[in-house]
């Protein structure tokens, strides 16, 4: 079954207006372009990290709290390879990813036997060790201080150092992983998936091998954190163990979960969602005084989005996009009760 | 012929519990054969050990001449062998469509998949007419349907069917059990586990009584009705 690459009109508007951020927001007075662009570069990559924690979690029914560990393991194989071994920056991005996606694999493996608290266990005890393996490798990662000017990116020589150059970086490999994923949902793998997570007896029960799945929904969640850390760490050109704490972990399961479990257009709202917000409660008087209230806030929003939103800010405008196909022969019986 | 479907000596255990004990019974081809008990005699357990999602630890299970104890659920799928579990378990957010076609998860012959997908449709009207509806909203009966379709669709030799009668109306029960007679009818075999005896019995052609993880009593219908021991513990005579 083919489909075109953008099933709605209303999504080719929507990366139109996308592409054409940049000038736009020029065209206004008085706002910072290069902050907002550099903000809307930092939501977009968390929203890559969404995208892949959705599928795991939102479609594999596989729990994570421990995604900030894979997206620092992308950042630093990325920095690591271009600044200490100079691989250009086009072959450490789908590296970091690749290998990722490896380590995502490995921890997809206890999840064969565990499930629901204790998988969330197993992988908040990744996050927090990840951090901790950064430390211990001081003399490769630069331990505490983090790994500092890393180059910037650059794509066929061209180096992207301006905010907007960056931008349409980031943009152009969201729109790719989105069309991934949503291609994953709609396949083959994409319905083993769902099996999975409805119910592991009948999957089974139907032929789907769970190893096989369990594992690859692993590595492809981790592979799209990784590549997500990449584009983190040329972006912010600095990284260290403290940009990758449990409480950012924390922050991508509140995304998917605000944006809607199980929804590609979901995880990139709730990503921009909660990333802006924070930005919004530091500019408000009085509010901004509060140091960490972004964290309580956060928890409020995920709280009121369970409450009336249960499938998201995404299912909460849009009641169903999945295509459903017609059945083969129209209903002739009337309906009876039964 | 040998039967399609032969257990010998089957043990098997969870954990360190032993489920069953020296499980040994036959199916032939085209038959319906009733595995009857009381709750924890490992009637379920014997068919999660036939369709592979439970490993036996010791004896033999063998399915069309071959021995299968050690082959993955999924192999045995591709095999014929066909399992609905206890409980339905379909995809309650998938459609009763997107189940149906999950059924047919191991399959690549698109003709050969409309055809049973016709075929569920022609065995059970009512899932057509749900068929854009979601596997979660379907009525208790409706989803017991929708799990024997589901199983259908993978094509099955030998059909391996867990309580299908559990917590439904009586003419419901009568419907699901005219449909295994009708898939019968068509080439299956068909083990059922139930616990409704005399259901059961009057489709079966063979029974087998399971007590604590072994074989107490096996015969034909007939005999199992007039055994003193299954009046008193299973038809409340």
């Amino acid at each position: 079954m083919r489909q075109s690459l953008f099933p709605h009109p209303k999504s080719l508007l929507l990366v139109l207006a996308a592409a054409l951020l940049p000038p736009l927001l020029g065209v206004i007075p008085g706002i910072p372009v290069g902050y907002v662009l550099y903000l809307v570069c930092l939501a977009l990559i968390y929203a890559i990290v969404a995208l892949g924690l959705n599928l795991l979690i939102g479609y594999a029914g596989q729990f994570s709290l421990g995604h900030a560990g894979f997206l620092a393991i992308g950042a630093y194989a990325s920095a690591v390879l271009t600044q200490r071994f100079g691989w250009p920056f086009l072959l450490a991005l789908p590296m970091a990813g690749l290998l990722t996606a490896a380590v995502g694999f490995l921890l997809g493996l206890p999840a064969l036997r565990l499930s629901g608290p204790y998988l969330a266990l197993v992988t908040l005890g990744f996050g927090l060790s990840i951090p901790q393996l950064v430390l211990w490798r001081g003399e490769l990662t630069g331990g505490a201080g983090g790994l500092r000017d890393l180059p910037p990116a650059s794509v066929l020589g061209l180096e992207l150092r301006s905010e907007s150059a960056y931008y349409y970086l980031v943009f152009l490999v969201i729109v790719a992983l989105t069309l991934f994923a949503r291609n994953v949902v709609q396949s083959h793998t994409g319905r083993a998936f769902i099996a999975i997570r409805d119910s592991e007896i009948a999957a089974q029960a139907m032929g789907v091998n769970l190893t096989r799945y369990k594992t690859t929904a692993f590595a492809l969640s981790a592979f799209y954190a990784g590549v997500a850390g990449s584009l983190y760490a040329h972006l912010i050109r600095f990284i260290s163990p403290e940009s990758f704490t449990v409480i950012l972990s924390v922050e991508f399961l509140t995304m998917i979960v605000v944006g809607g479990l199980g929804s590609v257009s979901g995880s990139i709202v709730g990503a921009l969602f909660l990333t802006a917000l924070p930005e919004v409660f530091a500019r408000l008087p009085v509010l901004k005084d509060f140091k960490n209230l972004f964290i309580v806030v956060f928890g409020a929003v995920l709280i009121l989005t369970i409450l009336f939103f249960p499938r998201g800010l995404a299912g909460a405008w849009s009641t169903r996009t999945r295509p459903i196909p017609p059945p083969a022969e129209p209903a002739a019986r009337p309906q009876e009760a039964v | 012929m040998p039967p399609l479907l032969q257990l010998e000596n089957v043990e098997a255990h969870y954990g360190r519990i032993r489920a069953l004990k020296d499980v040994s019974l036959e199916a032939a081809e085209g038959s319906i054969v009733a595995l009857l008990g009381a709750n924890g005699a490992g009637k379920t357990t014997t068919l999660r050990v036939i369709s592979g999602l439970l490993r036996p630890t010791a004896g033999a299970v063998k399915y069309a001449g071959q021995r299968v104890e050690r082959l993955s659920a999924e192999a045995l799928v591709r095999l014929g062998i066909a399992h609905v579990p206890e409980g339905r378990q379909i995809f309650p957010e998938l459609t009763v469509g997107e189940n149906l076609r999950l059924g047919a998860y191991t399959r690549r012959d698109r003709a050969g998949m409309e055809q049973d997908l016709q075929r569920v449709f022609a065995l059970f009207p009512r899932l057509r007419e749900r068929a854009l509806q979601h596997g979660g909203t379907l009525s208790g009966g409706e989803q017991q349907m929708l799990a024997i379709g589901r199983a259908l669709m993978t094509h099955p030799r030998l059909l391996l069917l867990d309580e299908p009668s559990l917590g439904l109306a009586p003419l419901l029960i009568q419907e699901i059990f005219r449909v295994i007679q009708e898939v019968r009818g068509q080439g299956a075999t068909v083990l059922l586990v139930e616990q409704n005896v005399h259901m059961a019995l009057s489709i079966a052609d063979y029974g087998y009584v399971l007590e604590t993880g072994r074989v107490m009593l096996s015969g034909a219908p007939d005999q199992l009705r007039a055994n003193a021991e299954v009046q008193r513990s299973y038809l409340g005579a």
